[in-house]
């Protein structure tokens, strides 16, 4: 059994889609029209076989809430592997993205946390 | 108020939060559980850790401070000047006989 998918939450896709893309550098894999919404998923440039993330719409009740809170206390929604944090930090603070967390060496790690504009904070990490 | 600043000093967990807020200003929730737990070896919950930061903004060392969805905890050394100026004397040591 491996990873296929994963998911998190956003508040309009096609925003996502611009934010994941373009400013994360991610690649569109799958876009499917369901509904209103679609099954949009991005991979990996380093990896377009591999897993890949669901920019799931937000839209179910029980969403807002839980992101709130989490957002609130500052708590990743998901998690991101880079090379090198500090690099991606200036590269992405370059791009205007705002950081609830500065690159930080947590023992065997460096992590960063950022807001991707959709109503999450991600965390990026490598090994220190 | 004074008594909370002395209750909030006397546990080596708050001391450590204000450690680690003296590194770095504005911190999240998140941020200081993790250096708690990864860099302090401090093994808690983000409950615990809550009520220990309820502890330090009562005794006003730890101001809390919202921007839109964000919150952040700042270091406030303020309160320490009444330690300072209760046992602390401003003409130094060399200068009484």
């Amino acid at each position: 059994m491996k990873i296929h998918l994963s998911s998190v939450f956003v508040d309009d896709q096609d925003e996502a889609l611009r934010f994941y893309t373009e400013v994360l550098g991610f690649l569109k894999k799958t876009e499917v029209p369901l509904g209103e919404d679609r099954w949009l998923t991005v991979v990996s440039p380093e990896d377009p076989e591999g897993p890949e993330l669901l920019l799931e719409p937000a839209g179910h009740p029980a969403v807002k809430p839980f992101r709130d809170a989490l957002f609130e206390d500052g708590i990743p929604a998901t998690a991101f592997a880079v090379r090198d944090v500090h690099a991606e930090f200036a590269r992405l603070r370059g791009l205007g993205v705002r950081f609830t967390q500065e690159p930080l060496e947590m023992g065997p790690v460096t992590t960063a946390v950022l807001d991707d504009t959709c109503g999450n904070l991600i965390q990026i990490v490598a090994a220190a | 108020m004074v008594d909370d600043l002395y209750k909030a000093l006397a546990d080596p967990t708050r001391r450590a939060i204000l450690d680690e807020l003296t590194e770095r200003s504005g911190q999240t929730l998140f941020e200081i559980c993790s250096r708690l737990s990864v860099r302090r070896q401090f093994d808690m919950s983000r409950q615990a850790v809550s009520q220990h930061l309820a502890v330090l903004e009562a005794a006003g060392l730890v101001e809390t401070r919202r921007e839109g969805r964000y919150k952040f905890h700042d270091l406030n050394t303020a309160p320490l000047r009444h330690i300072a100026e209760r046992w602390i004397r401003a003409d130094g040591p060399e200068g009484n006989p």
